[in-house]
Formats: C-alpha cells, sequence, structure tokens
C-alpha cells in the first residue's frame, strides 16, 4: 500500500501520486507548538509586564509549557517516513527549508524555558534541601529529593536578599527573550505553511501571525483548563484533610483565588482571539476579493466541501460561541471551563482545516481528496497517523506535568517569583 | 601601542586574511566540479503524437523498480476529453499504466463518467514527467538537503539521506513527488538519470513507439530536442509559480493543469 493511500479518498481529477500526505499529526504538530508557545507568553505576563493578578497562574504555565515542549517534537516524529534519521534535521540542516531551522529555535527555546525554570525554582531547591537535612526521620520520596535537588541547584546555595534579586532580574530577561522566541518557535511553523508556494491554501503571508496568535489563544486556555481542574482537586484534598488539620486554607479562600485569576487570564485570551479571528477573516475576504485563479477550486471547499468544519466548528463553536460565553457579565469558572474548551476546539479546528483542508483539494485545481481519520489501527501507520496516535501525543504533556509537579511544586506558598 | 597604532594593525591583519580567504572562494571544488557548461538536461513532450497507449509508464516502472500495482508512478499520462458545454474533463486512471482502455472517464473511487462522442469537440492526451525545474522548490524545503539539483540539472533523490518529511512533496506544484512504497522515502523522476549519464535514452523516450517523448540537452544547438525549443512555439507547464520547468511542450493547450 501506499503511504496514504489509505485515508484518502479521491473524487474527479487528481495527479496520480497525489494523496494525503501530512495527516493528524501535522495537525497535532502547530497545535502543540501553540499550546507550548501560548503558555510561556501567558507565563511572561507576570514576568515581565509585572500583571500581577497572573503570580498564581505565571509559574504553573511555565512548568506546563515546559511539560508540553517534548509534545511540540512527538508529532514530527511520529510523521516522519524515515524517524530514526530525524536528527539530521539538527545535524545537517539545510538552511533555504523552513523546517531546518526546527533544530534551533526548538533547542533555544528548550533552554531559555529550562533556564527560566532553574531561577524561578532555585530558592525553593536551596531551602527545601536544608529544611529536608534538617528533618530527622524522612520518607523514602523525601531521601531521593535531597540528592535531586541538591544536583538541580547546581551548587548555587546562595539564598541571601542580594541573590534572590539577580535571580529575579535573570527570570525577567529571559522571560523577555523568551516572548519572540516563542513567537518564532510557533511563527515559523506558520511559515512552513506559508511559504508553500504550490499550495493555494497555505500560501500567505499572514499564515505565521495567524498562527502566533491562534497559539497564544490555545496556549492560555489550556492553562486556565489544567489550572482549574488542579485547584478543583486541591479544594477536594484540601476539604479532606482539613478533618485532620483546621489551619489549612478555606475552601473559599483558594476559590476566590481561582476566580479572580481566571478572570483576568479570560481577558487576555479574549484580547488574542479578537486578533487571530480578524486576521483570519481579512486572509478570507482578501481571497475572495482578489479572486485569483485557485479562488474557484478553494470556494468550493471552504464554502461547500469543509463548511461544517470551518464554519460551524472553528468560527461557530470555537470563535463565537466561546466569545459571548466568556464577555457576558459576572464569568463564573464553570462557564469559563466551557468557554475555554470550546476555543480549544475552535484552534484544533483551525490547524486541522489548514493542514487538511490545504490538502483537500488537488493542485491541478481539478478535483478534491478528502481525510479518513483512521480509527482502529491495522497496522503502525494508521496507528502512527490515526486517531490512537494523535491521542498519545495529546495527553503526554499531562502525563509529563503530573511528573514534573511532584520535582517543580507548581501551587508553593514559599520562595519564587 | 597606542590605540592608533592598534587599529592601524589589525586593519592589515584582517586585509592580509582576506586574501587567503579569497583564495578559497575562488577554487571552491564545488564550483569547478558544477562549471560544466556543456550539459543541461531538458525534455520535449510533442502531445500531438501521443495516442495514451501508456507504454512509457509500463517501461518507467519496470526500469525504475517503482512496485508495478502501486497507485504512485514517476511519469503518467493526462486525458482531456473538453465538451461542447465548454468543459473540460480529465483523467489519468493508474497513471494510464495500461493505457486508455475505455471511452468513460474515471472520476474516482471506481466510478466512471460517460460522454457521447457527438459531444466531444476536442481531445487529446499530455503525458507528465518530473520538470528538473531551474528553479526546484524541492530543493528548497529539503530540511537535510536529500533532495538535490546536480550540475546539468536533474533533481534527485538521495535515498539514505532523506528522512520521509514529505515536504518536498507538498512543495511541488507538479505532483511528481511521492513516498517509495518499498523504500519509504521521496521519490521521483530522474530523467532516468543512470541512463542519460552513459548515453542511453530514458526507459519512457525508448518505450514511445510514437516519438512523443524526448530528452535532449539544452546547451548543445544541434540537438535536435534544442532545435525544437529554440524554433518552435513550445509551452511549459505552470509557469506562474516561477519554477521554470525544463520540460517543454509542444501543443500545450489552455486547459491542461
Amino acid at each position: 500500500m501506499v503511504h496514504g493511500e489509505a485515508w484518502t479518498i479521491k473524487e474527479f481529477f487528481t495527479y496520480p501520486n497525489e494523496y494525503i500526505y501530512w495527516t493528524i499529526q501535522i495537525v497535532m504538530y502547530p497545535f502543540m507548538t501553540g499550546l507550548v508557545a501560548g503558555a510561556f507568553v501567558l507565563s511572561s505576563l507576570y514576568h515581565v509586564f509585572g500583571v500581577k493578578q497572573l503570580k498564581d497562574i505565571a509559574r504553573f504555565s511555565l512548568v506546563f509549557s515546559f511539560a508540553l515542549l517534548p509534545t511540540a517534537m512527538m508529532p514530527l516524529m511520529l510523521h516522519l517516513q524515515q524517524p530514526q534519521r530525524g536528527i539530521e534535521v539538527m545535524m545537517t540542516p539545510h538552511f533555504t527549508s523552513a523546517i531546518a531551522a526546527f533544530g534551533i529555535v526548538f533547542s533555544t527555546y528548550g533552554m531559555i524555558v529550562a533556564a527560566e525554570l532553574w531561577f524561578v525554582y532555585r530558592q525553593y531547591f536551596v531551602q527545601t534541601v536544608h529544611e529536608l537535612k534538617a528533618k530527622p526521620d524522612r520518607t523514602a520520596w523525601e531521601s531521593i529529593l535531597i540528592p535531586l535537588y541538591s544536583v538541580l541547584t547546581m551548587g548555587a546555595w546562595d539564598i541571601s536578599e542580594h541573590a534572590l534579586e539577580k535571580d529575579e532580574k535573570a527570570v525577567k530577561i529571559l522571560a523577555g527573550i523568551g516572548i519572540p522566541v516563542a513567537c518564532f518557535l510557533h511563527g515559523y511553523a506558520g511559515f512552513i505553511f506559508g511559504s508553500v508556494k504550490a499550495n493555494a491554501l497555505w500560501m500567505t503571508p499572514l499564515m505565521p501571525v495567524i498562527f502566533i496568535c491562534s497559539a497564544v489563544v490555545s496556549g492560555i486556555a489550556l492553562c486556565i483548563i489544567t489550572y482549574v481542574v488542579c485547584m478543583e482537586l486541591r479544594k477536594l484534598i484540601f476539604a479532606w484533610k482539613r478533618k485532620q488539620n483546621p489551619d489549612l486554607p478555606s475552601t473559599e479562600e483558594l476559590k476566590s483565588v481561582e476566580v479572580n485569576v481566571v478572570t483576568m487570564t479570560v481577558k487576555y485570551l479574549i484580547m488574542f482571539l479578537i486578533l487571530a479571528i480578524t486576521l483570519e477573516l481579512l486572509d478570507l475576504i482578501f481571497r475572495g476579493y482578489t479572486a485569483v485563479k485557485s479562488w474557484d477550486i478553494l470556494r468550493s471547499v471552504i464554502y461547500e466541501k469543509d463548511f461544517t468544519k470551518i464554519f460551524i466548528l472553528q468560527y461557530g463553536f470555537g470563535n463565537l460561541i466561546p466569545f459571548i460565553l466568556l464577555l457576558m457579565p459576572r464569568l463564573t469558572i464553570r462557564r469559563a471551563v466551557v468557554g475555554t474548551l470550546m476555543v480549544l476546539l475552535g484552534v484544533f479546528m483551525m490547524r486541522w482545516n489548514v493542514v487538511i483542508g490545504g490538502q483537500a483539494f488537488s493542485s491541478s485545481f481539478a478535483g478534491f481528496m478528502e481525510y479518513h481519520l483512521p480509527i482502529w489501527p491495522h497496522d503502525m501507520e494508521t496507528f502512527k497517523e490515526g486517531f490512537f496516535g494523535a491521542l498519545m501525543v495529546a495527553v503526554t504533556p499531562f502525563v509529563l506535568f503530573f511528573c514534573l509537579s511532584r520535582i517543580l511544586p507548581v501551587f508553593g506558598q514559599k520562595g519564587g517569583h | 601601542m597606542n590605540r592608533r597604532e592598534f587599529l592601524k594593525r589589525s586593519i592589515v591583519v584582517v586585509a592580509g586574511m582576506a586574501v587567503p580567504t579569497a583564495a578559497l572562494e575562488l577554487i571552491d571544488p564545488k564550483k569547478l566540479l558544477a562549471a560544466k557548461p556543456e550539459l543541461r538536461w531538458v525534455f520535449l513532450v510533442d502531445t500531438h503524437s501521443c495516442v495514451g497507449c501508456g507504454f512509457c509508464v509500463k517501461a518507467c516502472k519496470i526500469e525504475n523498480e517503482v512496485p508495478y500495482d502501486a497507485n504512485v508512478t514517476r511519469t503518467w499520462v493526462e486525458r482531456y476529453v473538453i465538451t461542447k458545454d465548454g468543459k473540460t474533463h480529465i483523467d489519468s486512471p493508474k497513471g494510464a499504466l495500461n493505457g486508455f482502455t475505455s471511452k468513460k472517464i474515471d472520476i474516482g473511487q471506481g466510478h466512471t463518467k460517460e460522454i457521447k462522442d457527438e459531444e466531444i469537440v476536442q481531445s487529446f492526451f499530455v503525458p507528465k514527467l518530473c520538470n528538473q525545474c531551474e528553479n526546484p522548490p524541492c530543493v528548497q524545503v529539503c530540511p537535510v538537503g536529500a533532495t538535490y539539483q546536480t550540475a546539468d540539472g536533474v533533481v534527485l533523490v538521495d535515498r539514505t539521506w532523506c528522512i520521509g518529511c514529505g515536504y518536498c512533496i507538498m512543495g511541488c506544484p507538479y505532483g511528481v513527488r511521492f513516498f517509495h512504497p518499498v523504500y519509504r522515502v521521496a521519490e521521483k523522476c530522474n530523467f532516468c538519470y543512470h541512463r542519460i549519464s552513459k548515453g542511453m535514452k530514458t526507459a519512457c523516450v525508448d518505450a514511445c513507439p510514437f516519438g512523443a517523448r524526448k530528452v535532449g540537452n539544452l546547451r548543445d544547438p544541434n540537438d535536435p530536442v534544442t532545435k525544437v525549443i529554440m524554433t518552435e512555439r513550445v509551452a511549459i507547464l505552470k509557469e506562474e509559480y516561477g519554477t521554470k520547468p525544463q520540460v517543454y511542450y509542444l501543443g500545450l493547450s489552455k486547459e491542461v493543469r
């Protein structure tokens, strides 16, 4: 079987070699990198611009951004026909290709996030090691933590006022550099598509900008959801723990913090959402107005073949309804969660409509191709580029986040910036 | 040493170092090897002569070891049927591997469309293959440089280096690229590079009973292919992409995609 044949349905005239070569994993790729970039931008709003209300979610989204990082690479590896050679993109980059920049941008970004995390958590590492060492009866986990944190401090044990000030400054600088790099990380994902002159739907200089805006939207949305879920879990745990220890903060206290953070974050989400929609609509209007050669086939894809996916799922359920939900006064947590979940759906559908939609028509402009997502895999290929492959990519950041948060507590009371 | 002296000496050192570096540029071995001004492979397709027998597709598949029944091919033939209502019907069943055995137009998924003879105003065949573009987008987008342009103009794929990302497949406006079903790397027509570089013709040229396909050297003014390209009205496919394709067509119609 030829690669792509299993899930491509051809209609009318398509070139014999045309199939949907870029599938669900390439939808996941910009979606996941978007989440990475968005989560980072959210944390930077606090670190760089000093948006105080976001303090609680800033540290959280920074750790989450780090947990998401490997999953920006995962879909690419799952998509490659020769994954064992994937490293060559970093080793022998061919710089006229947009993908070749991946290795450099991705590792730069990874290092920035890691460095920022280190500066944020250094004080915590040092304090925890001192505390645990003083503790007479340590659990096994605590005994593991001591050497682990000692290594993580990398010998920087100074937590004087002066040293911490320097840490704070470093975080600010790193977050400042991180914003353009995060935007670049995702903007260039947009460039990968926008620069393909052979594809009439992709080729637009707006693509990188649209990708960045929707990336920030999706990143913030996911942070809100994960934050709320974590807070709800904490409330449950606290309620249960308070039975033994009444000194702990009450559920009401936690809840007020939660509402404040969510309302504030939603404001930023809406801001970027408006920007993203404006650009997307501008692109659509421009295509219709200029009506170049490709418009006939694009029109039939946008207004007929993919109408439900674009106008109902993406713009309707993904943009318009959450927009109303989030803008209505007296925002509740529940409404915010529903709204942000729908925003995530909208961004996912936008990626889908770009990646799959861009291959929904033949470059002969005389035929169509339809993508049938393989659900139950019957071989490695239909697993990797099917529903379960995508699900694996989607679940990984949460697993990683759980593991990371064991070591880097995101809701820690003491220390940090 | 004062500041003025330091600056002076620095300039001398930099200038002195620039001379040998310039020499490196002058004797760049890559450029020396590439300077083969006497050879540029081109292809000429005479659509008037093509009858859609598909021998070229068969010969190509066998010669280049593309699995015979796989639904991908390095070269193919398209059939254009234009009806009185101005509509264009195009098909290429299995890339015309078995020729066009039915009058019915293949519209995908096993469905066909019947067109009455009296409705047809024009009908012709157009063979397609890699255009070996002067400005190949596939080479530009390859992230590891596994696909490259040779000095004589042919674009090749290094099967040991291709990572199989498919970016080149996406980047080609002509749809000539695909994943090889066995090697699982990008695959395309290379004008039978292993043959032409030994003085032979490509497999499809040899297989064509009607002389619809010809391969030649654009730099040789006495080459019959070059003569046709220079003296007759030839066209290229999808000029608007700026790829500068090097497969020239005689009798290309506006309907051809």
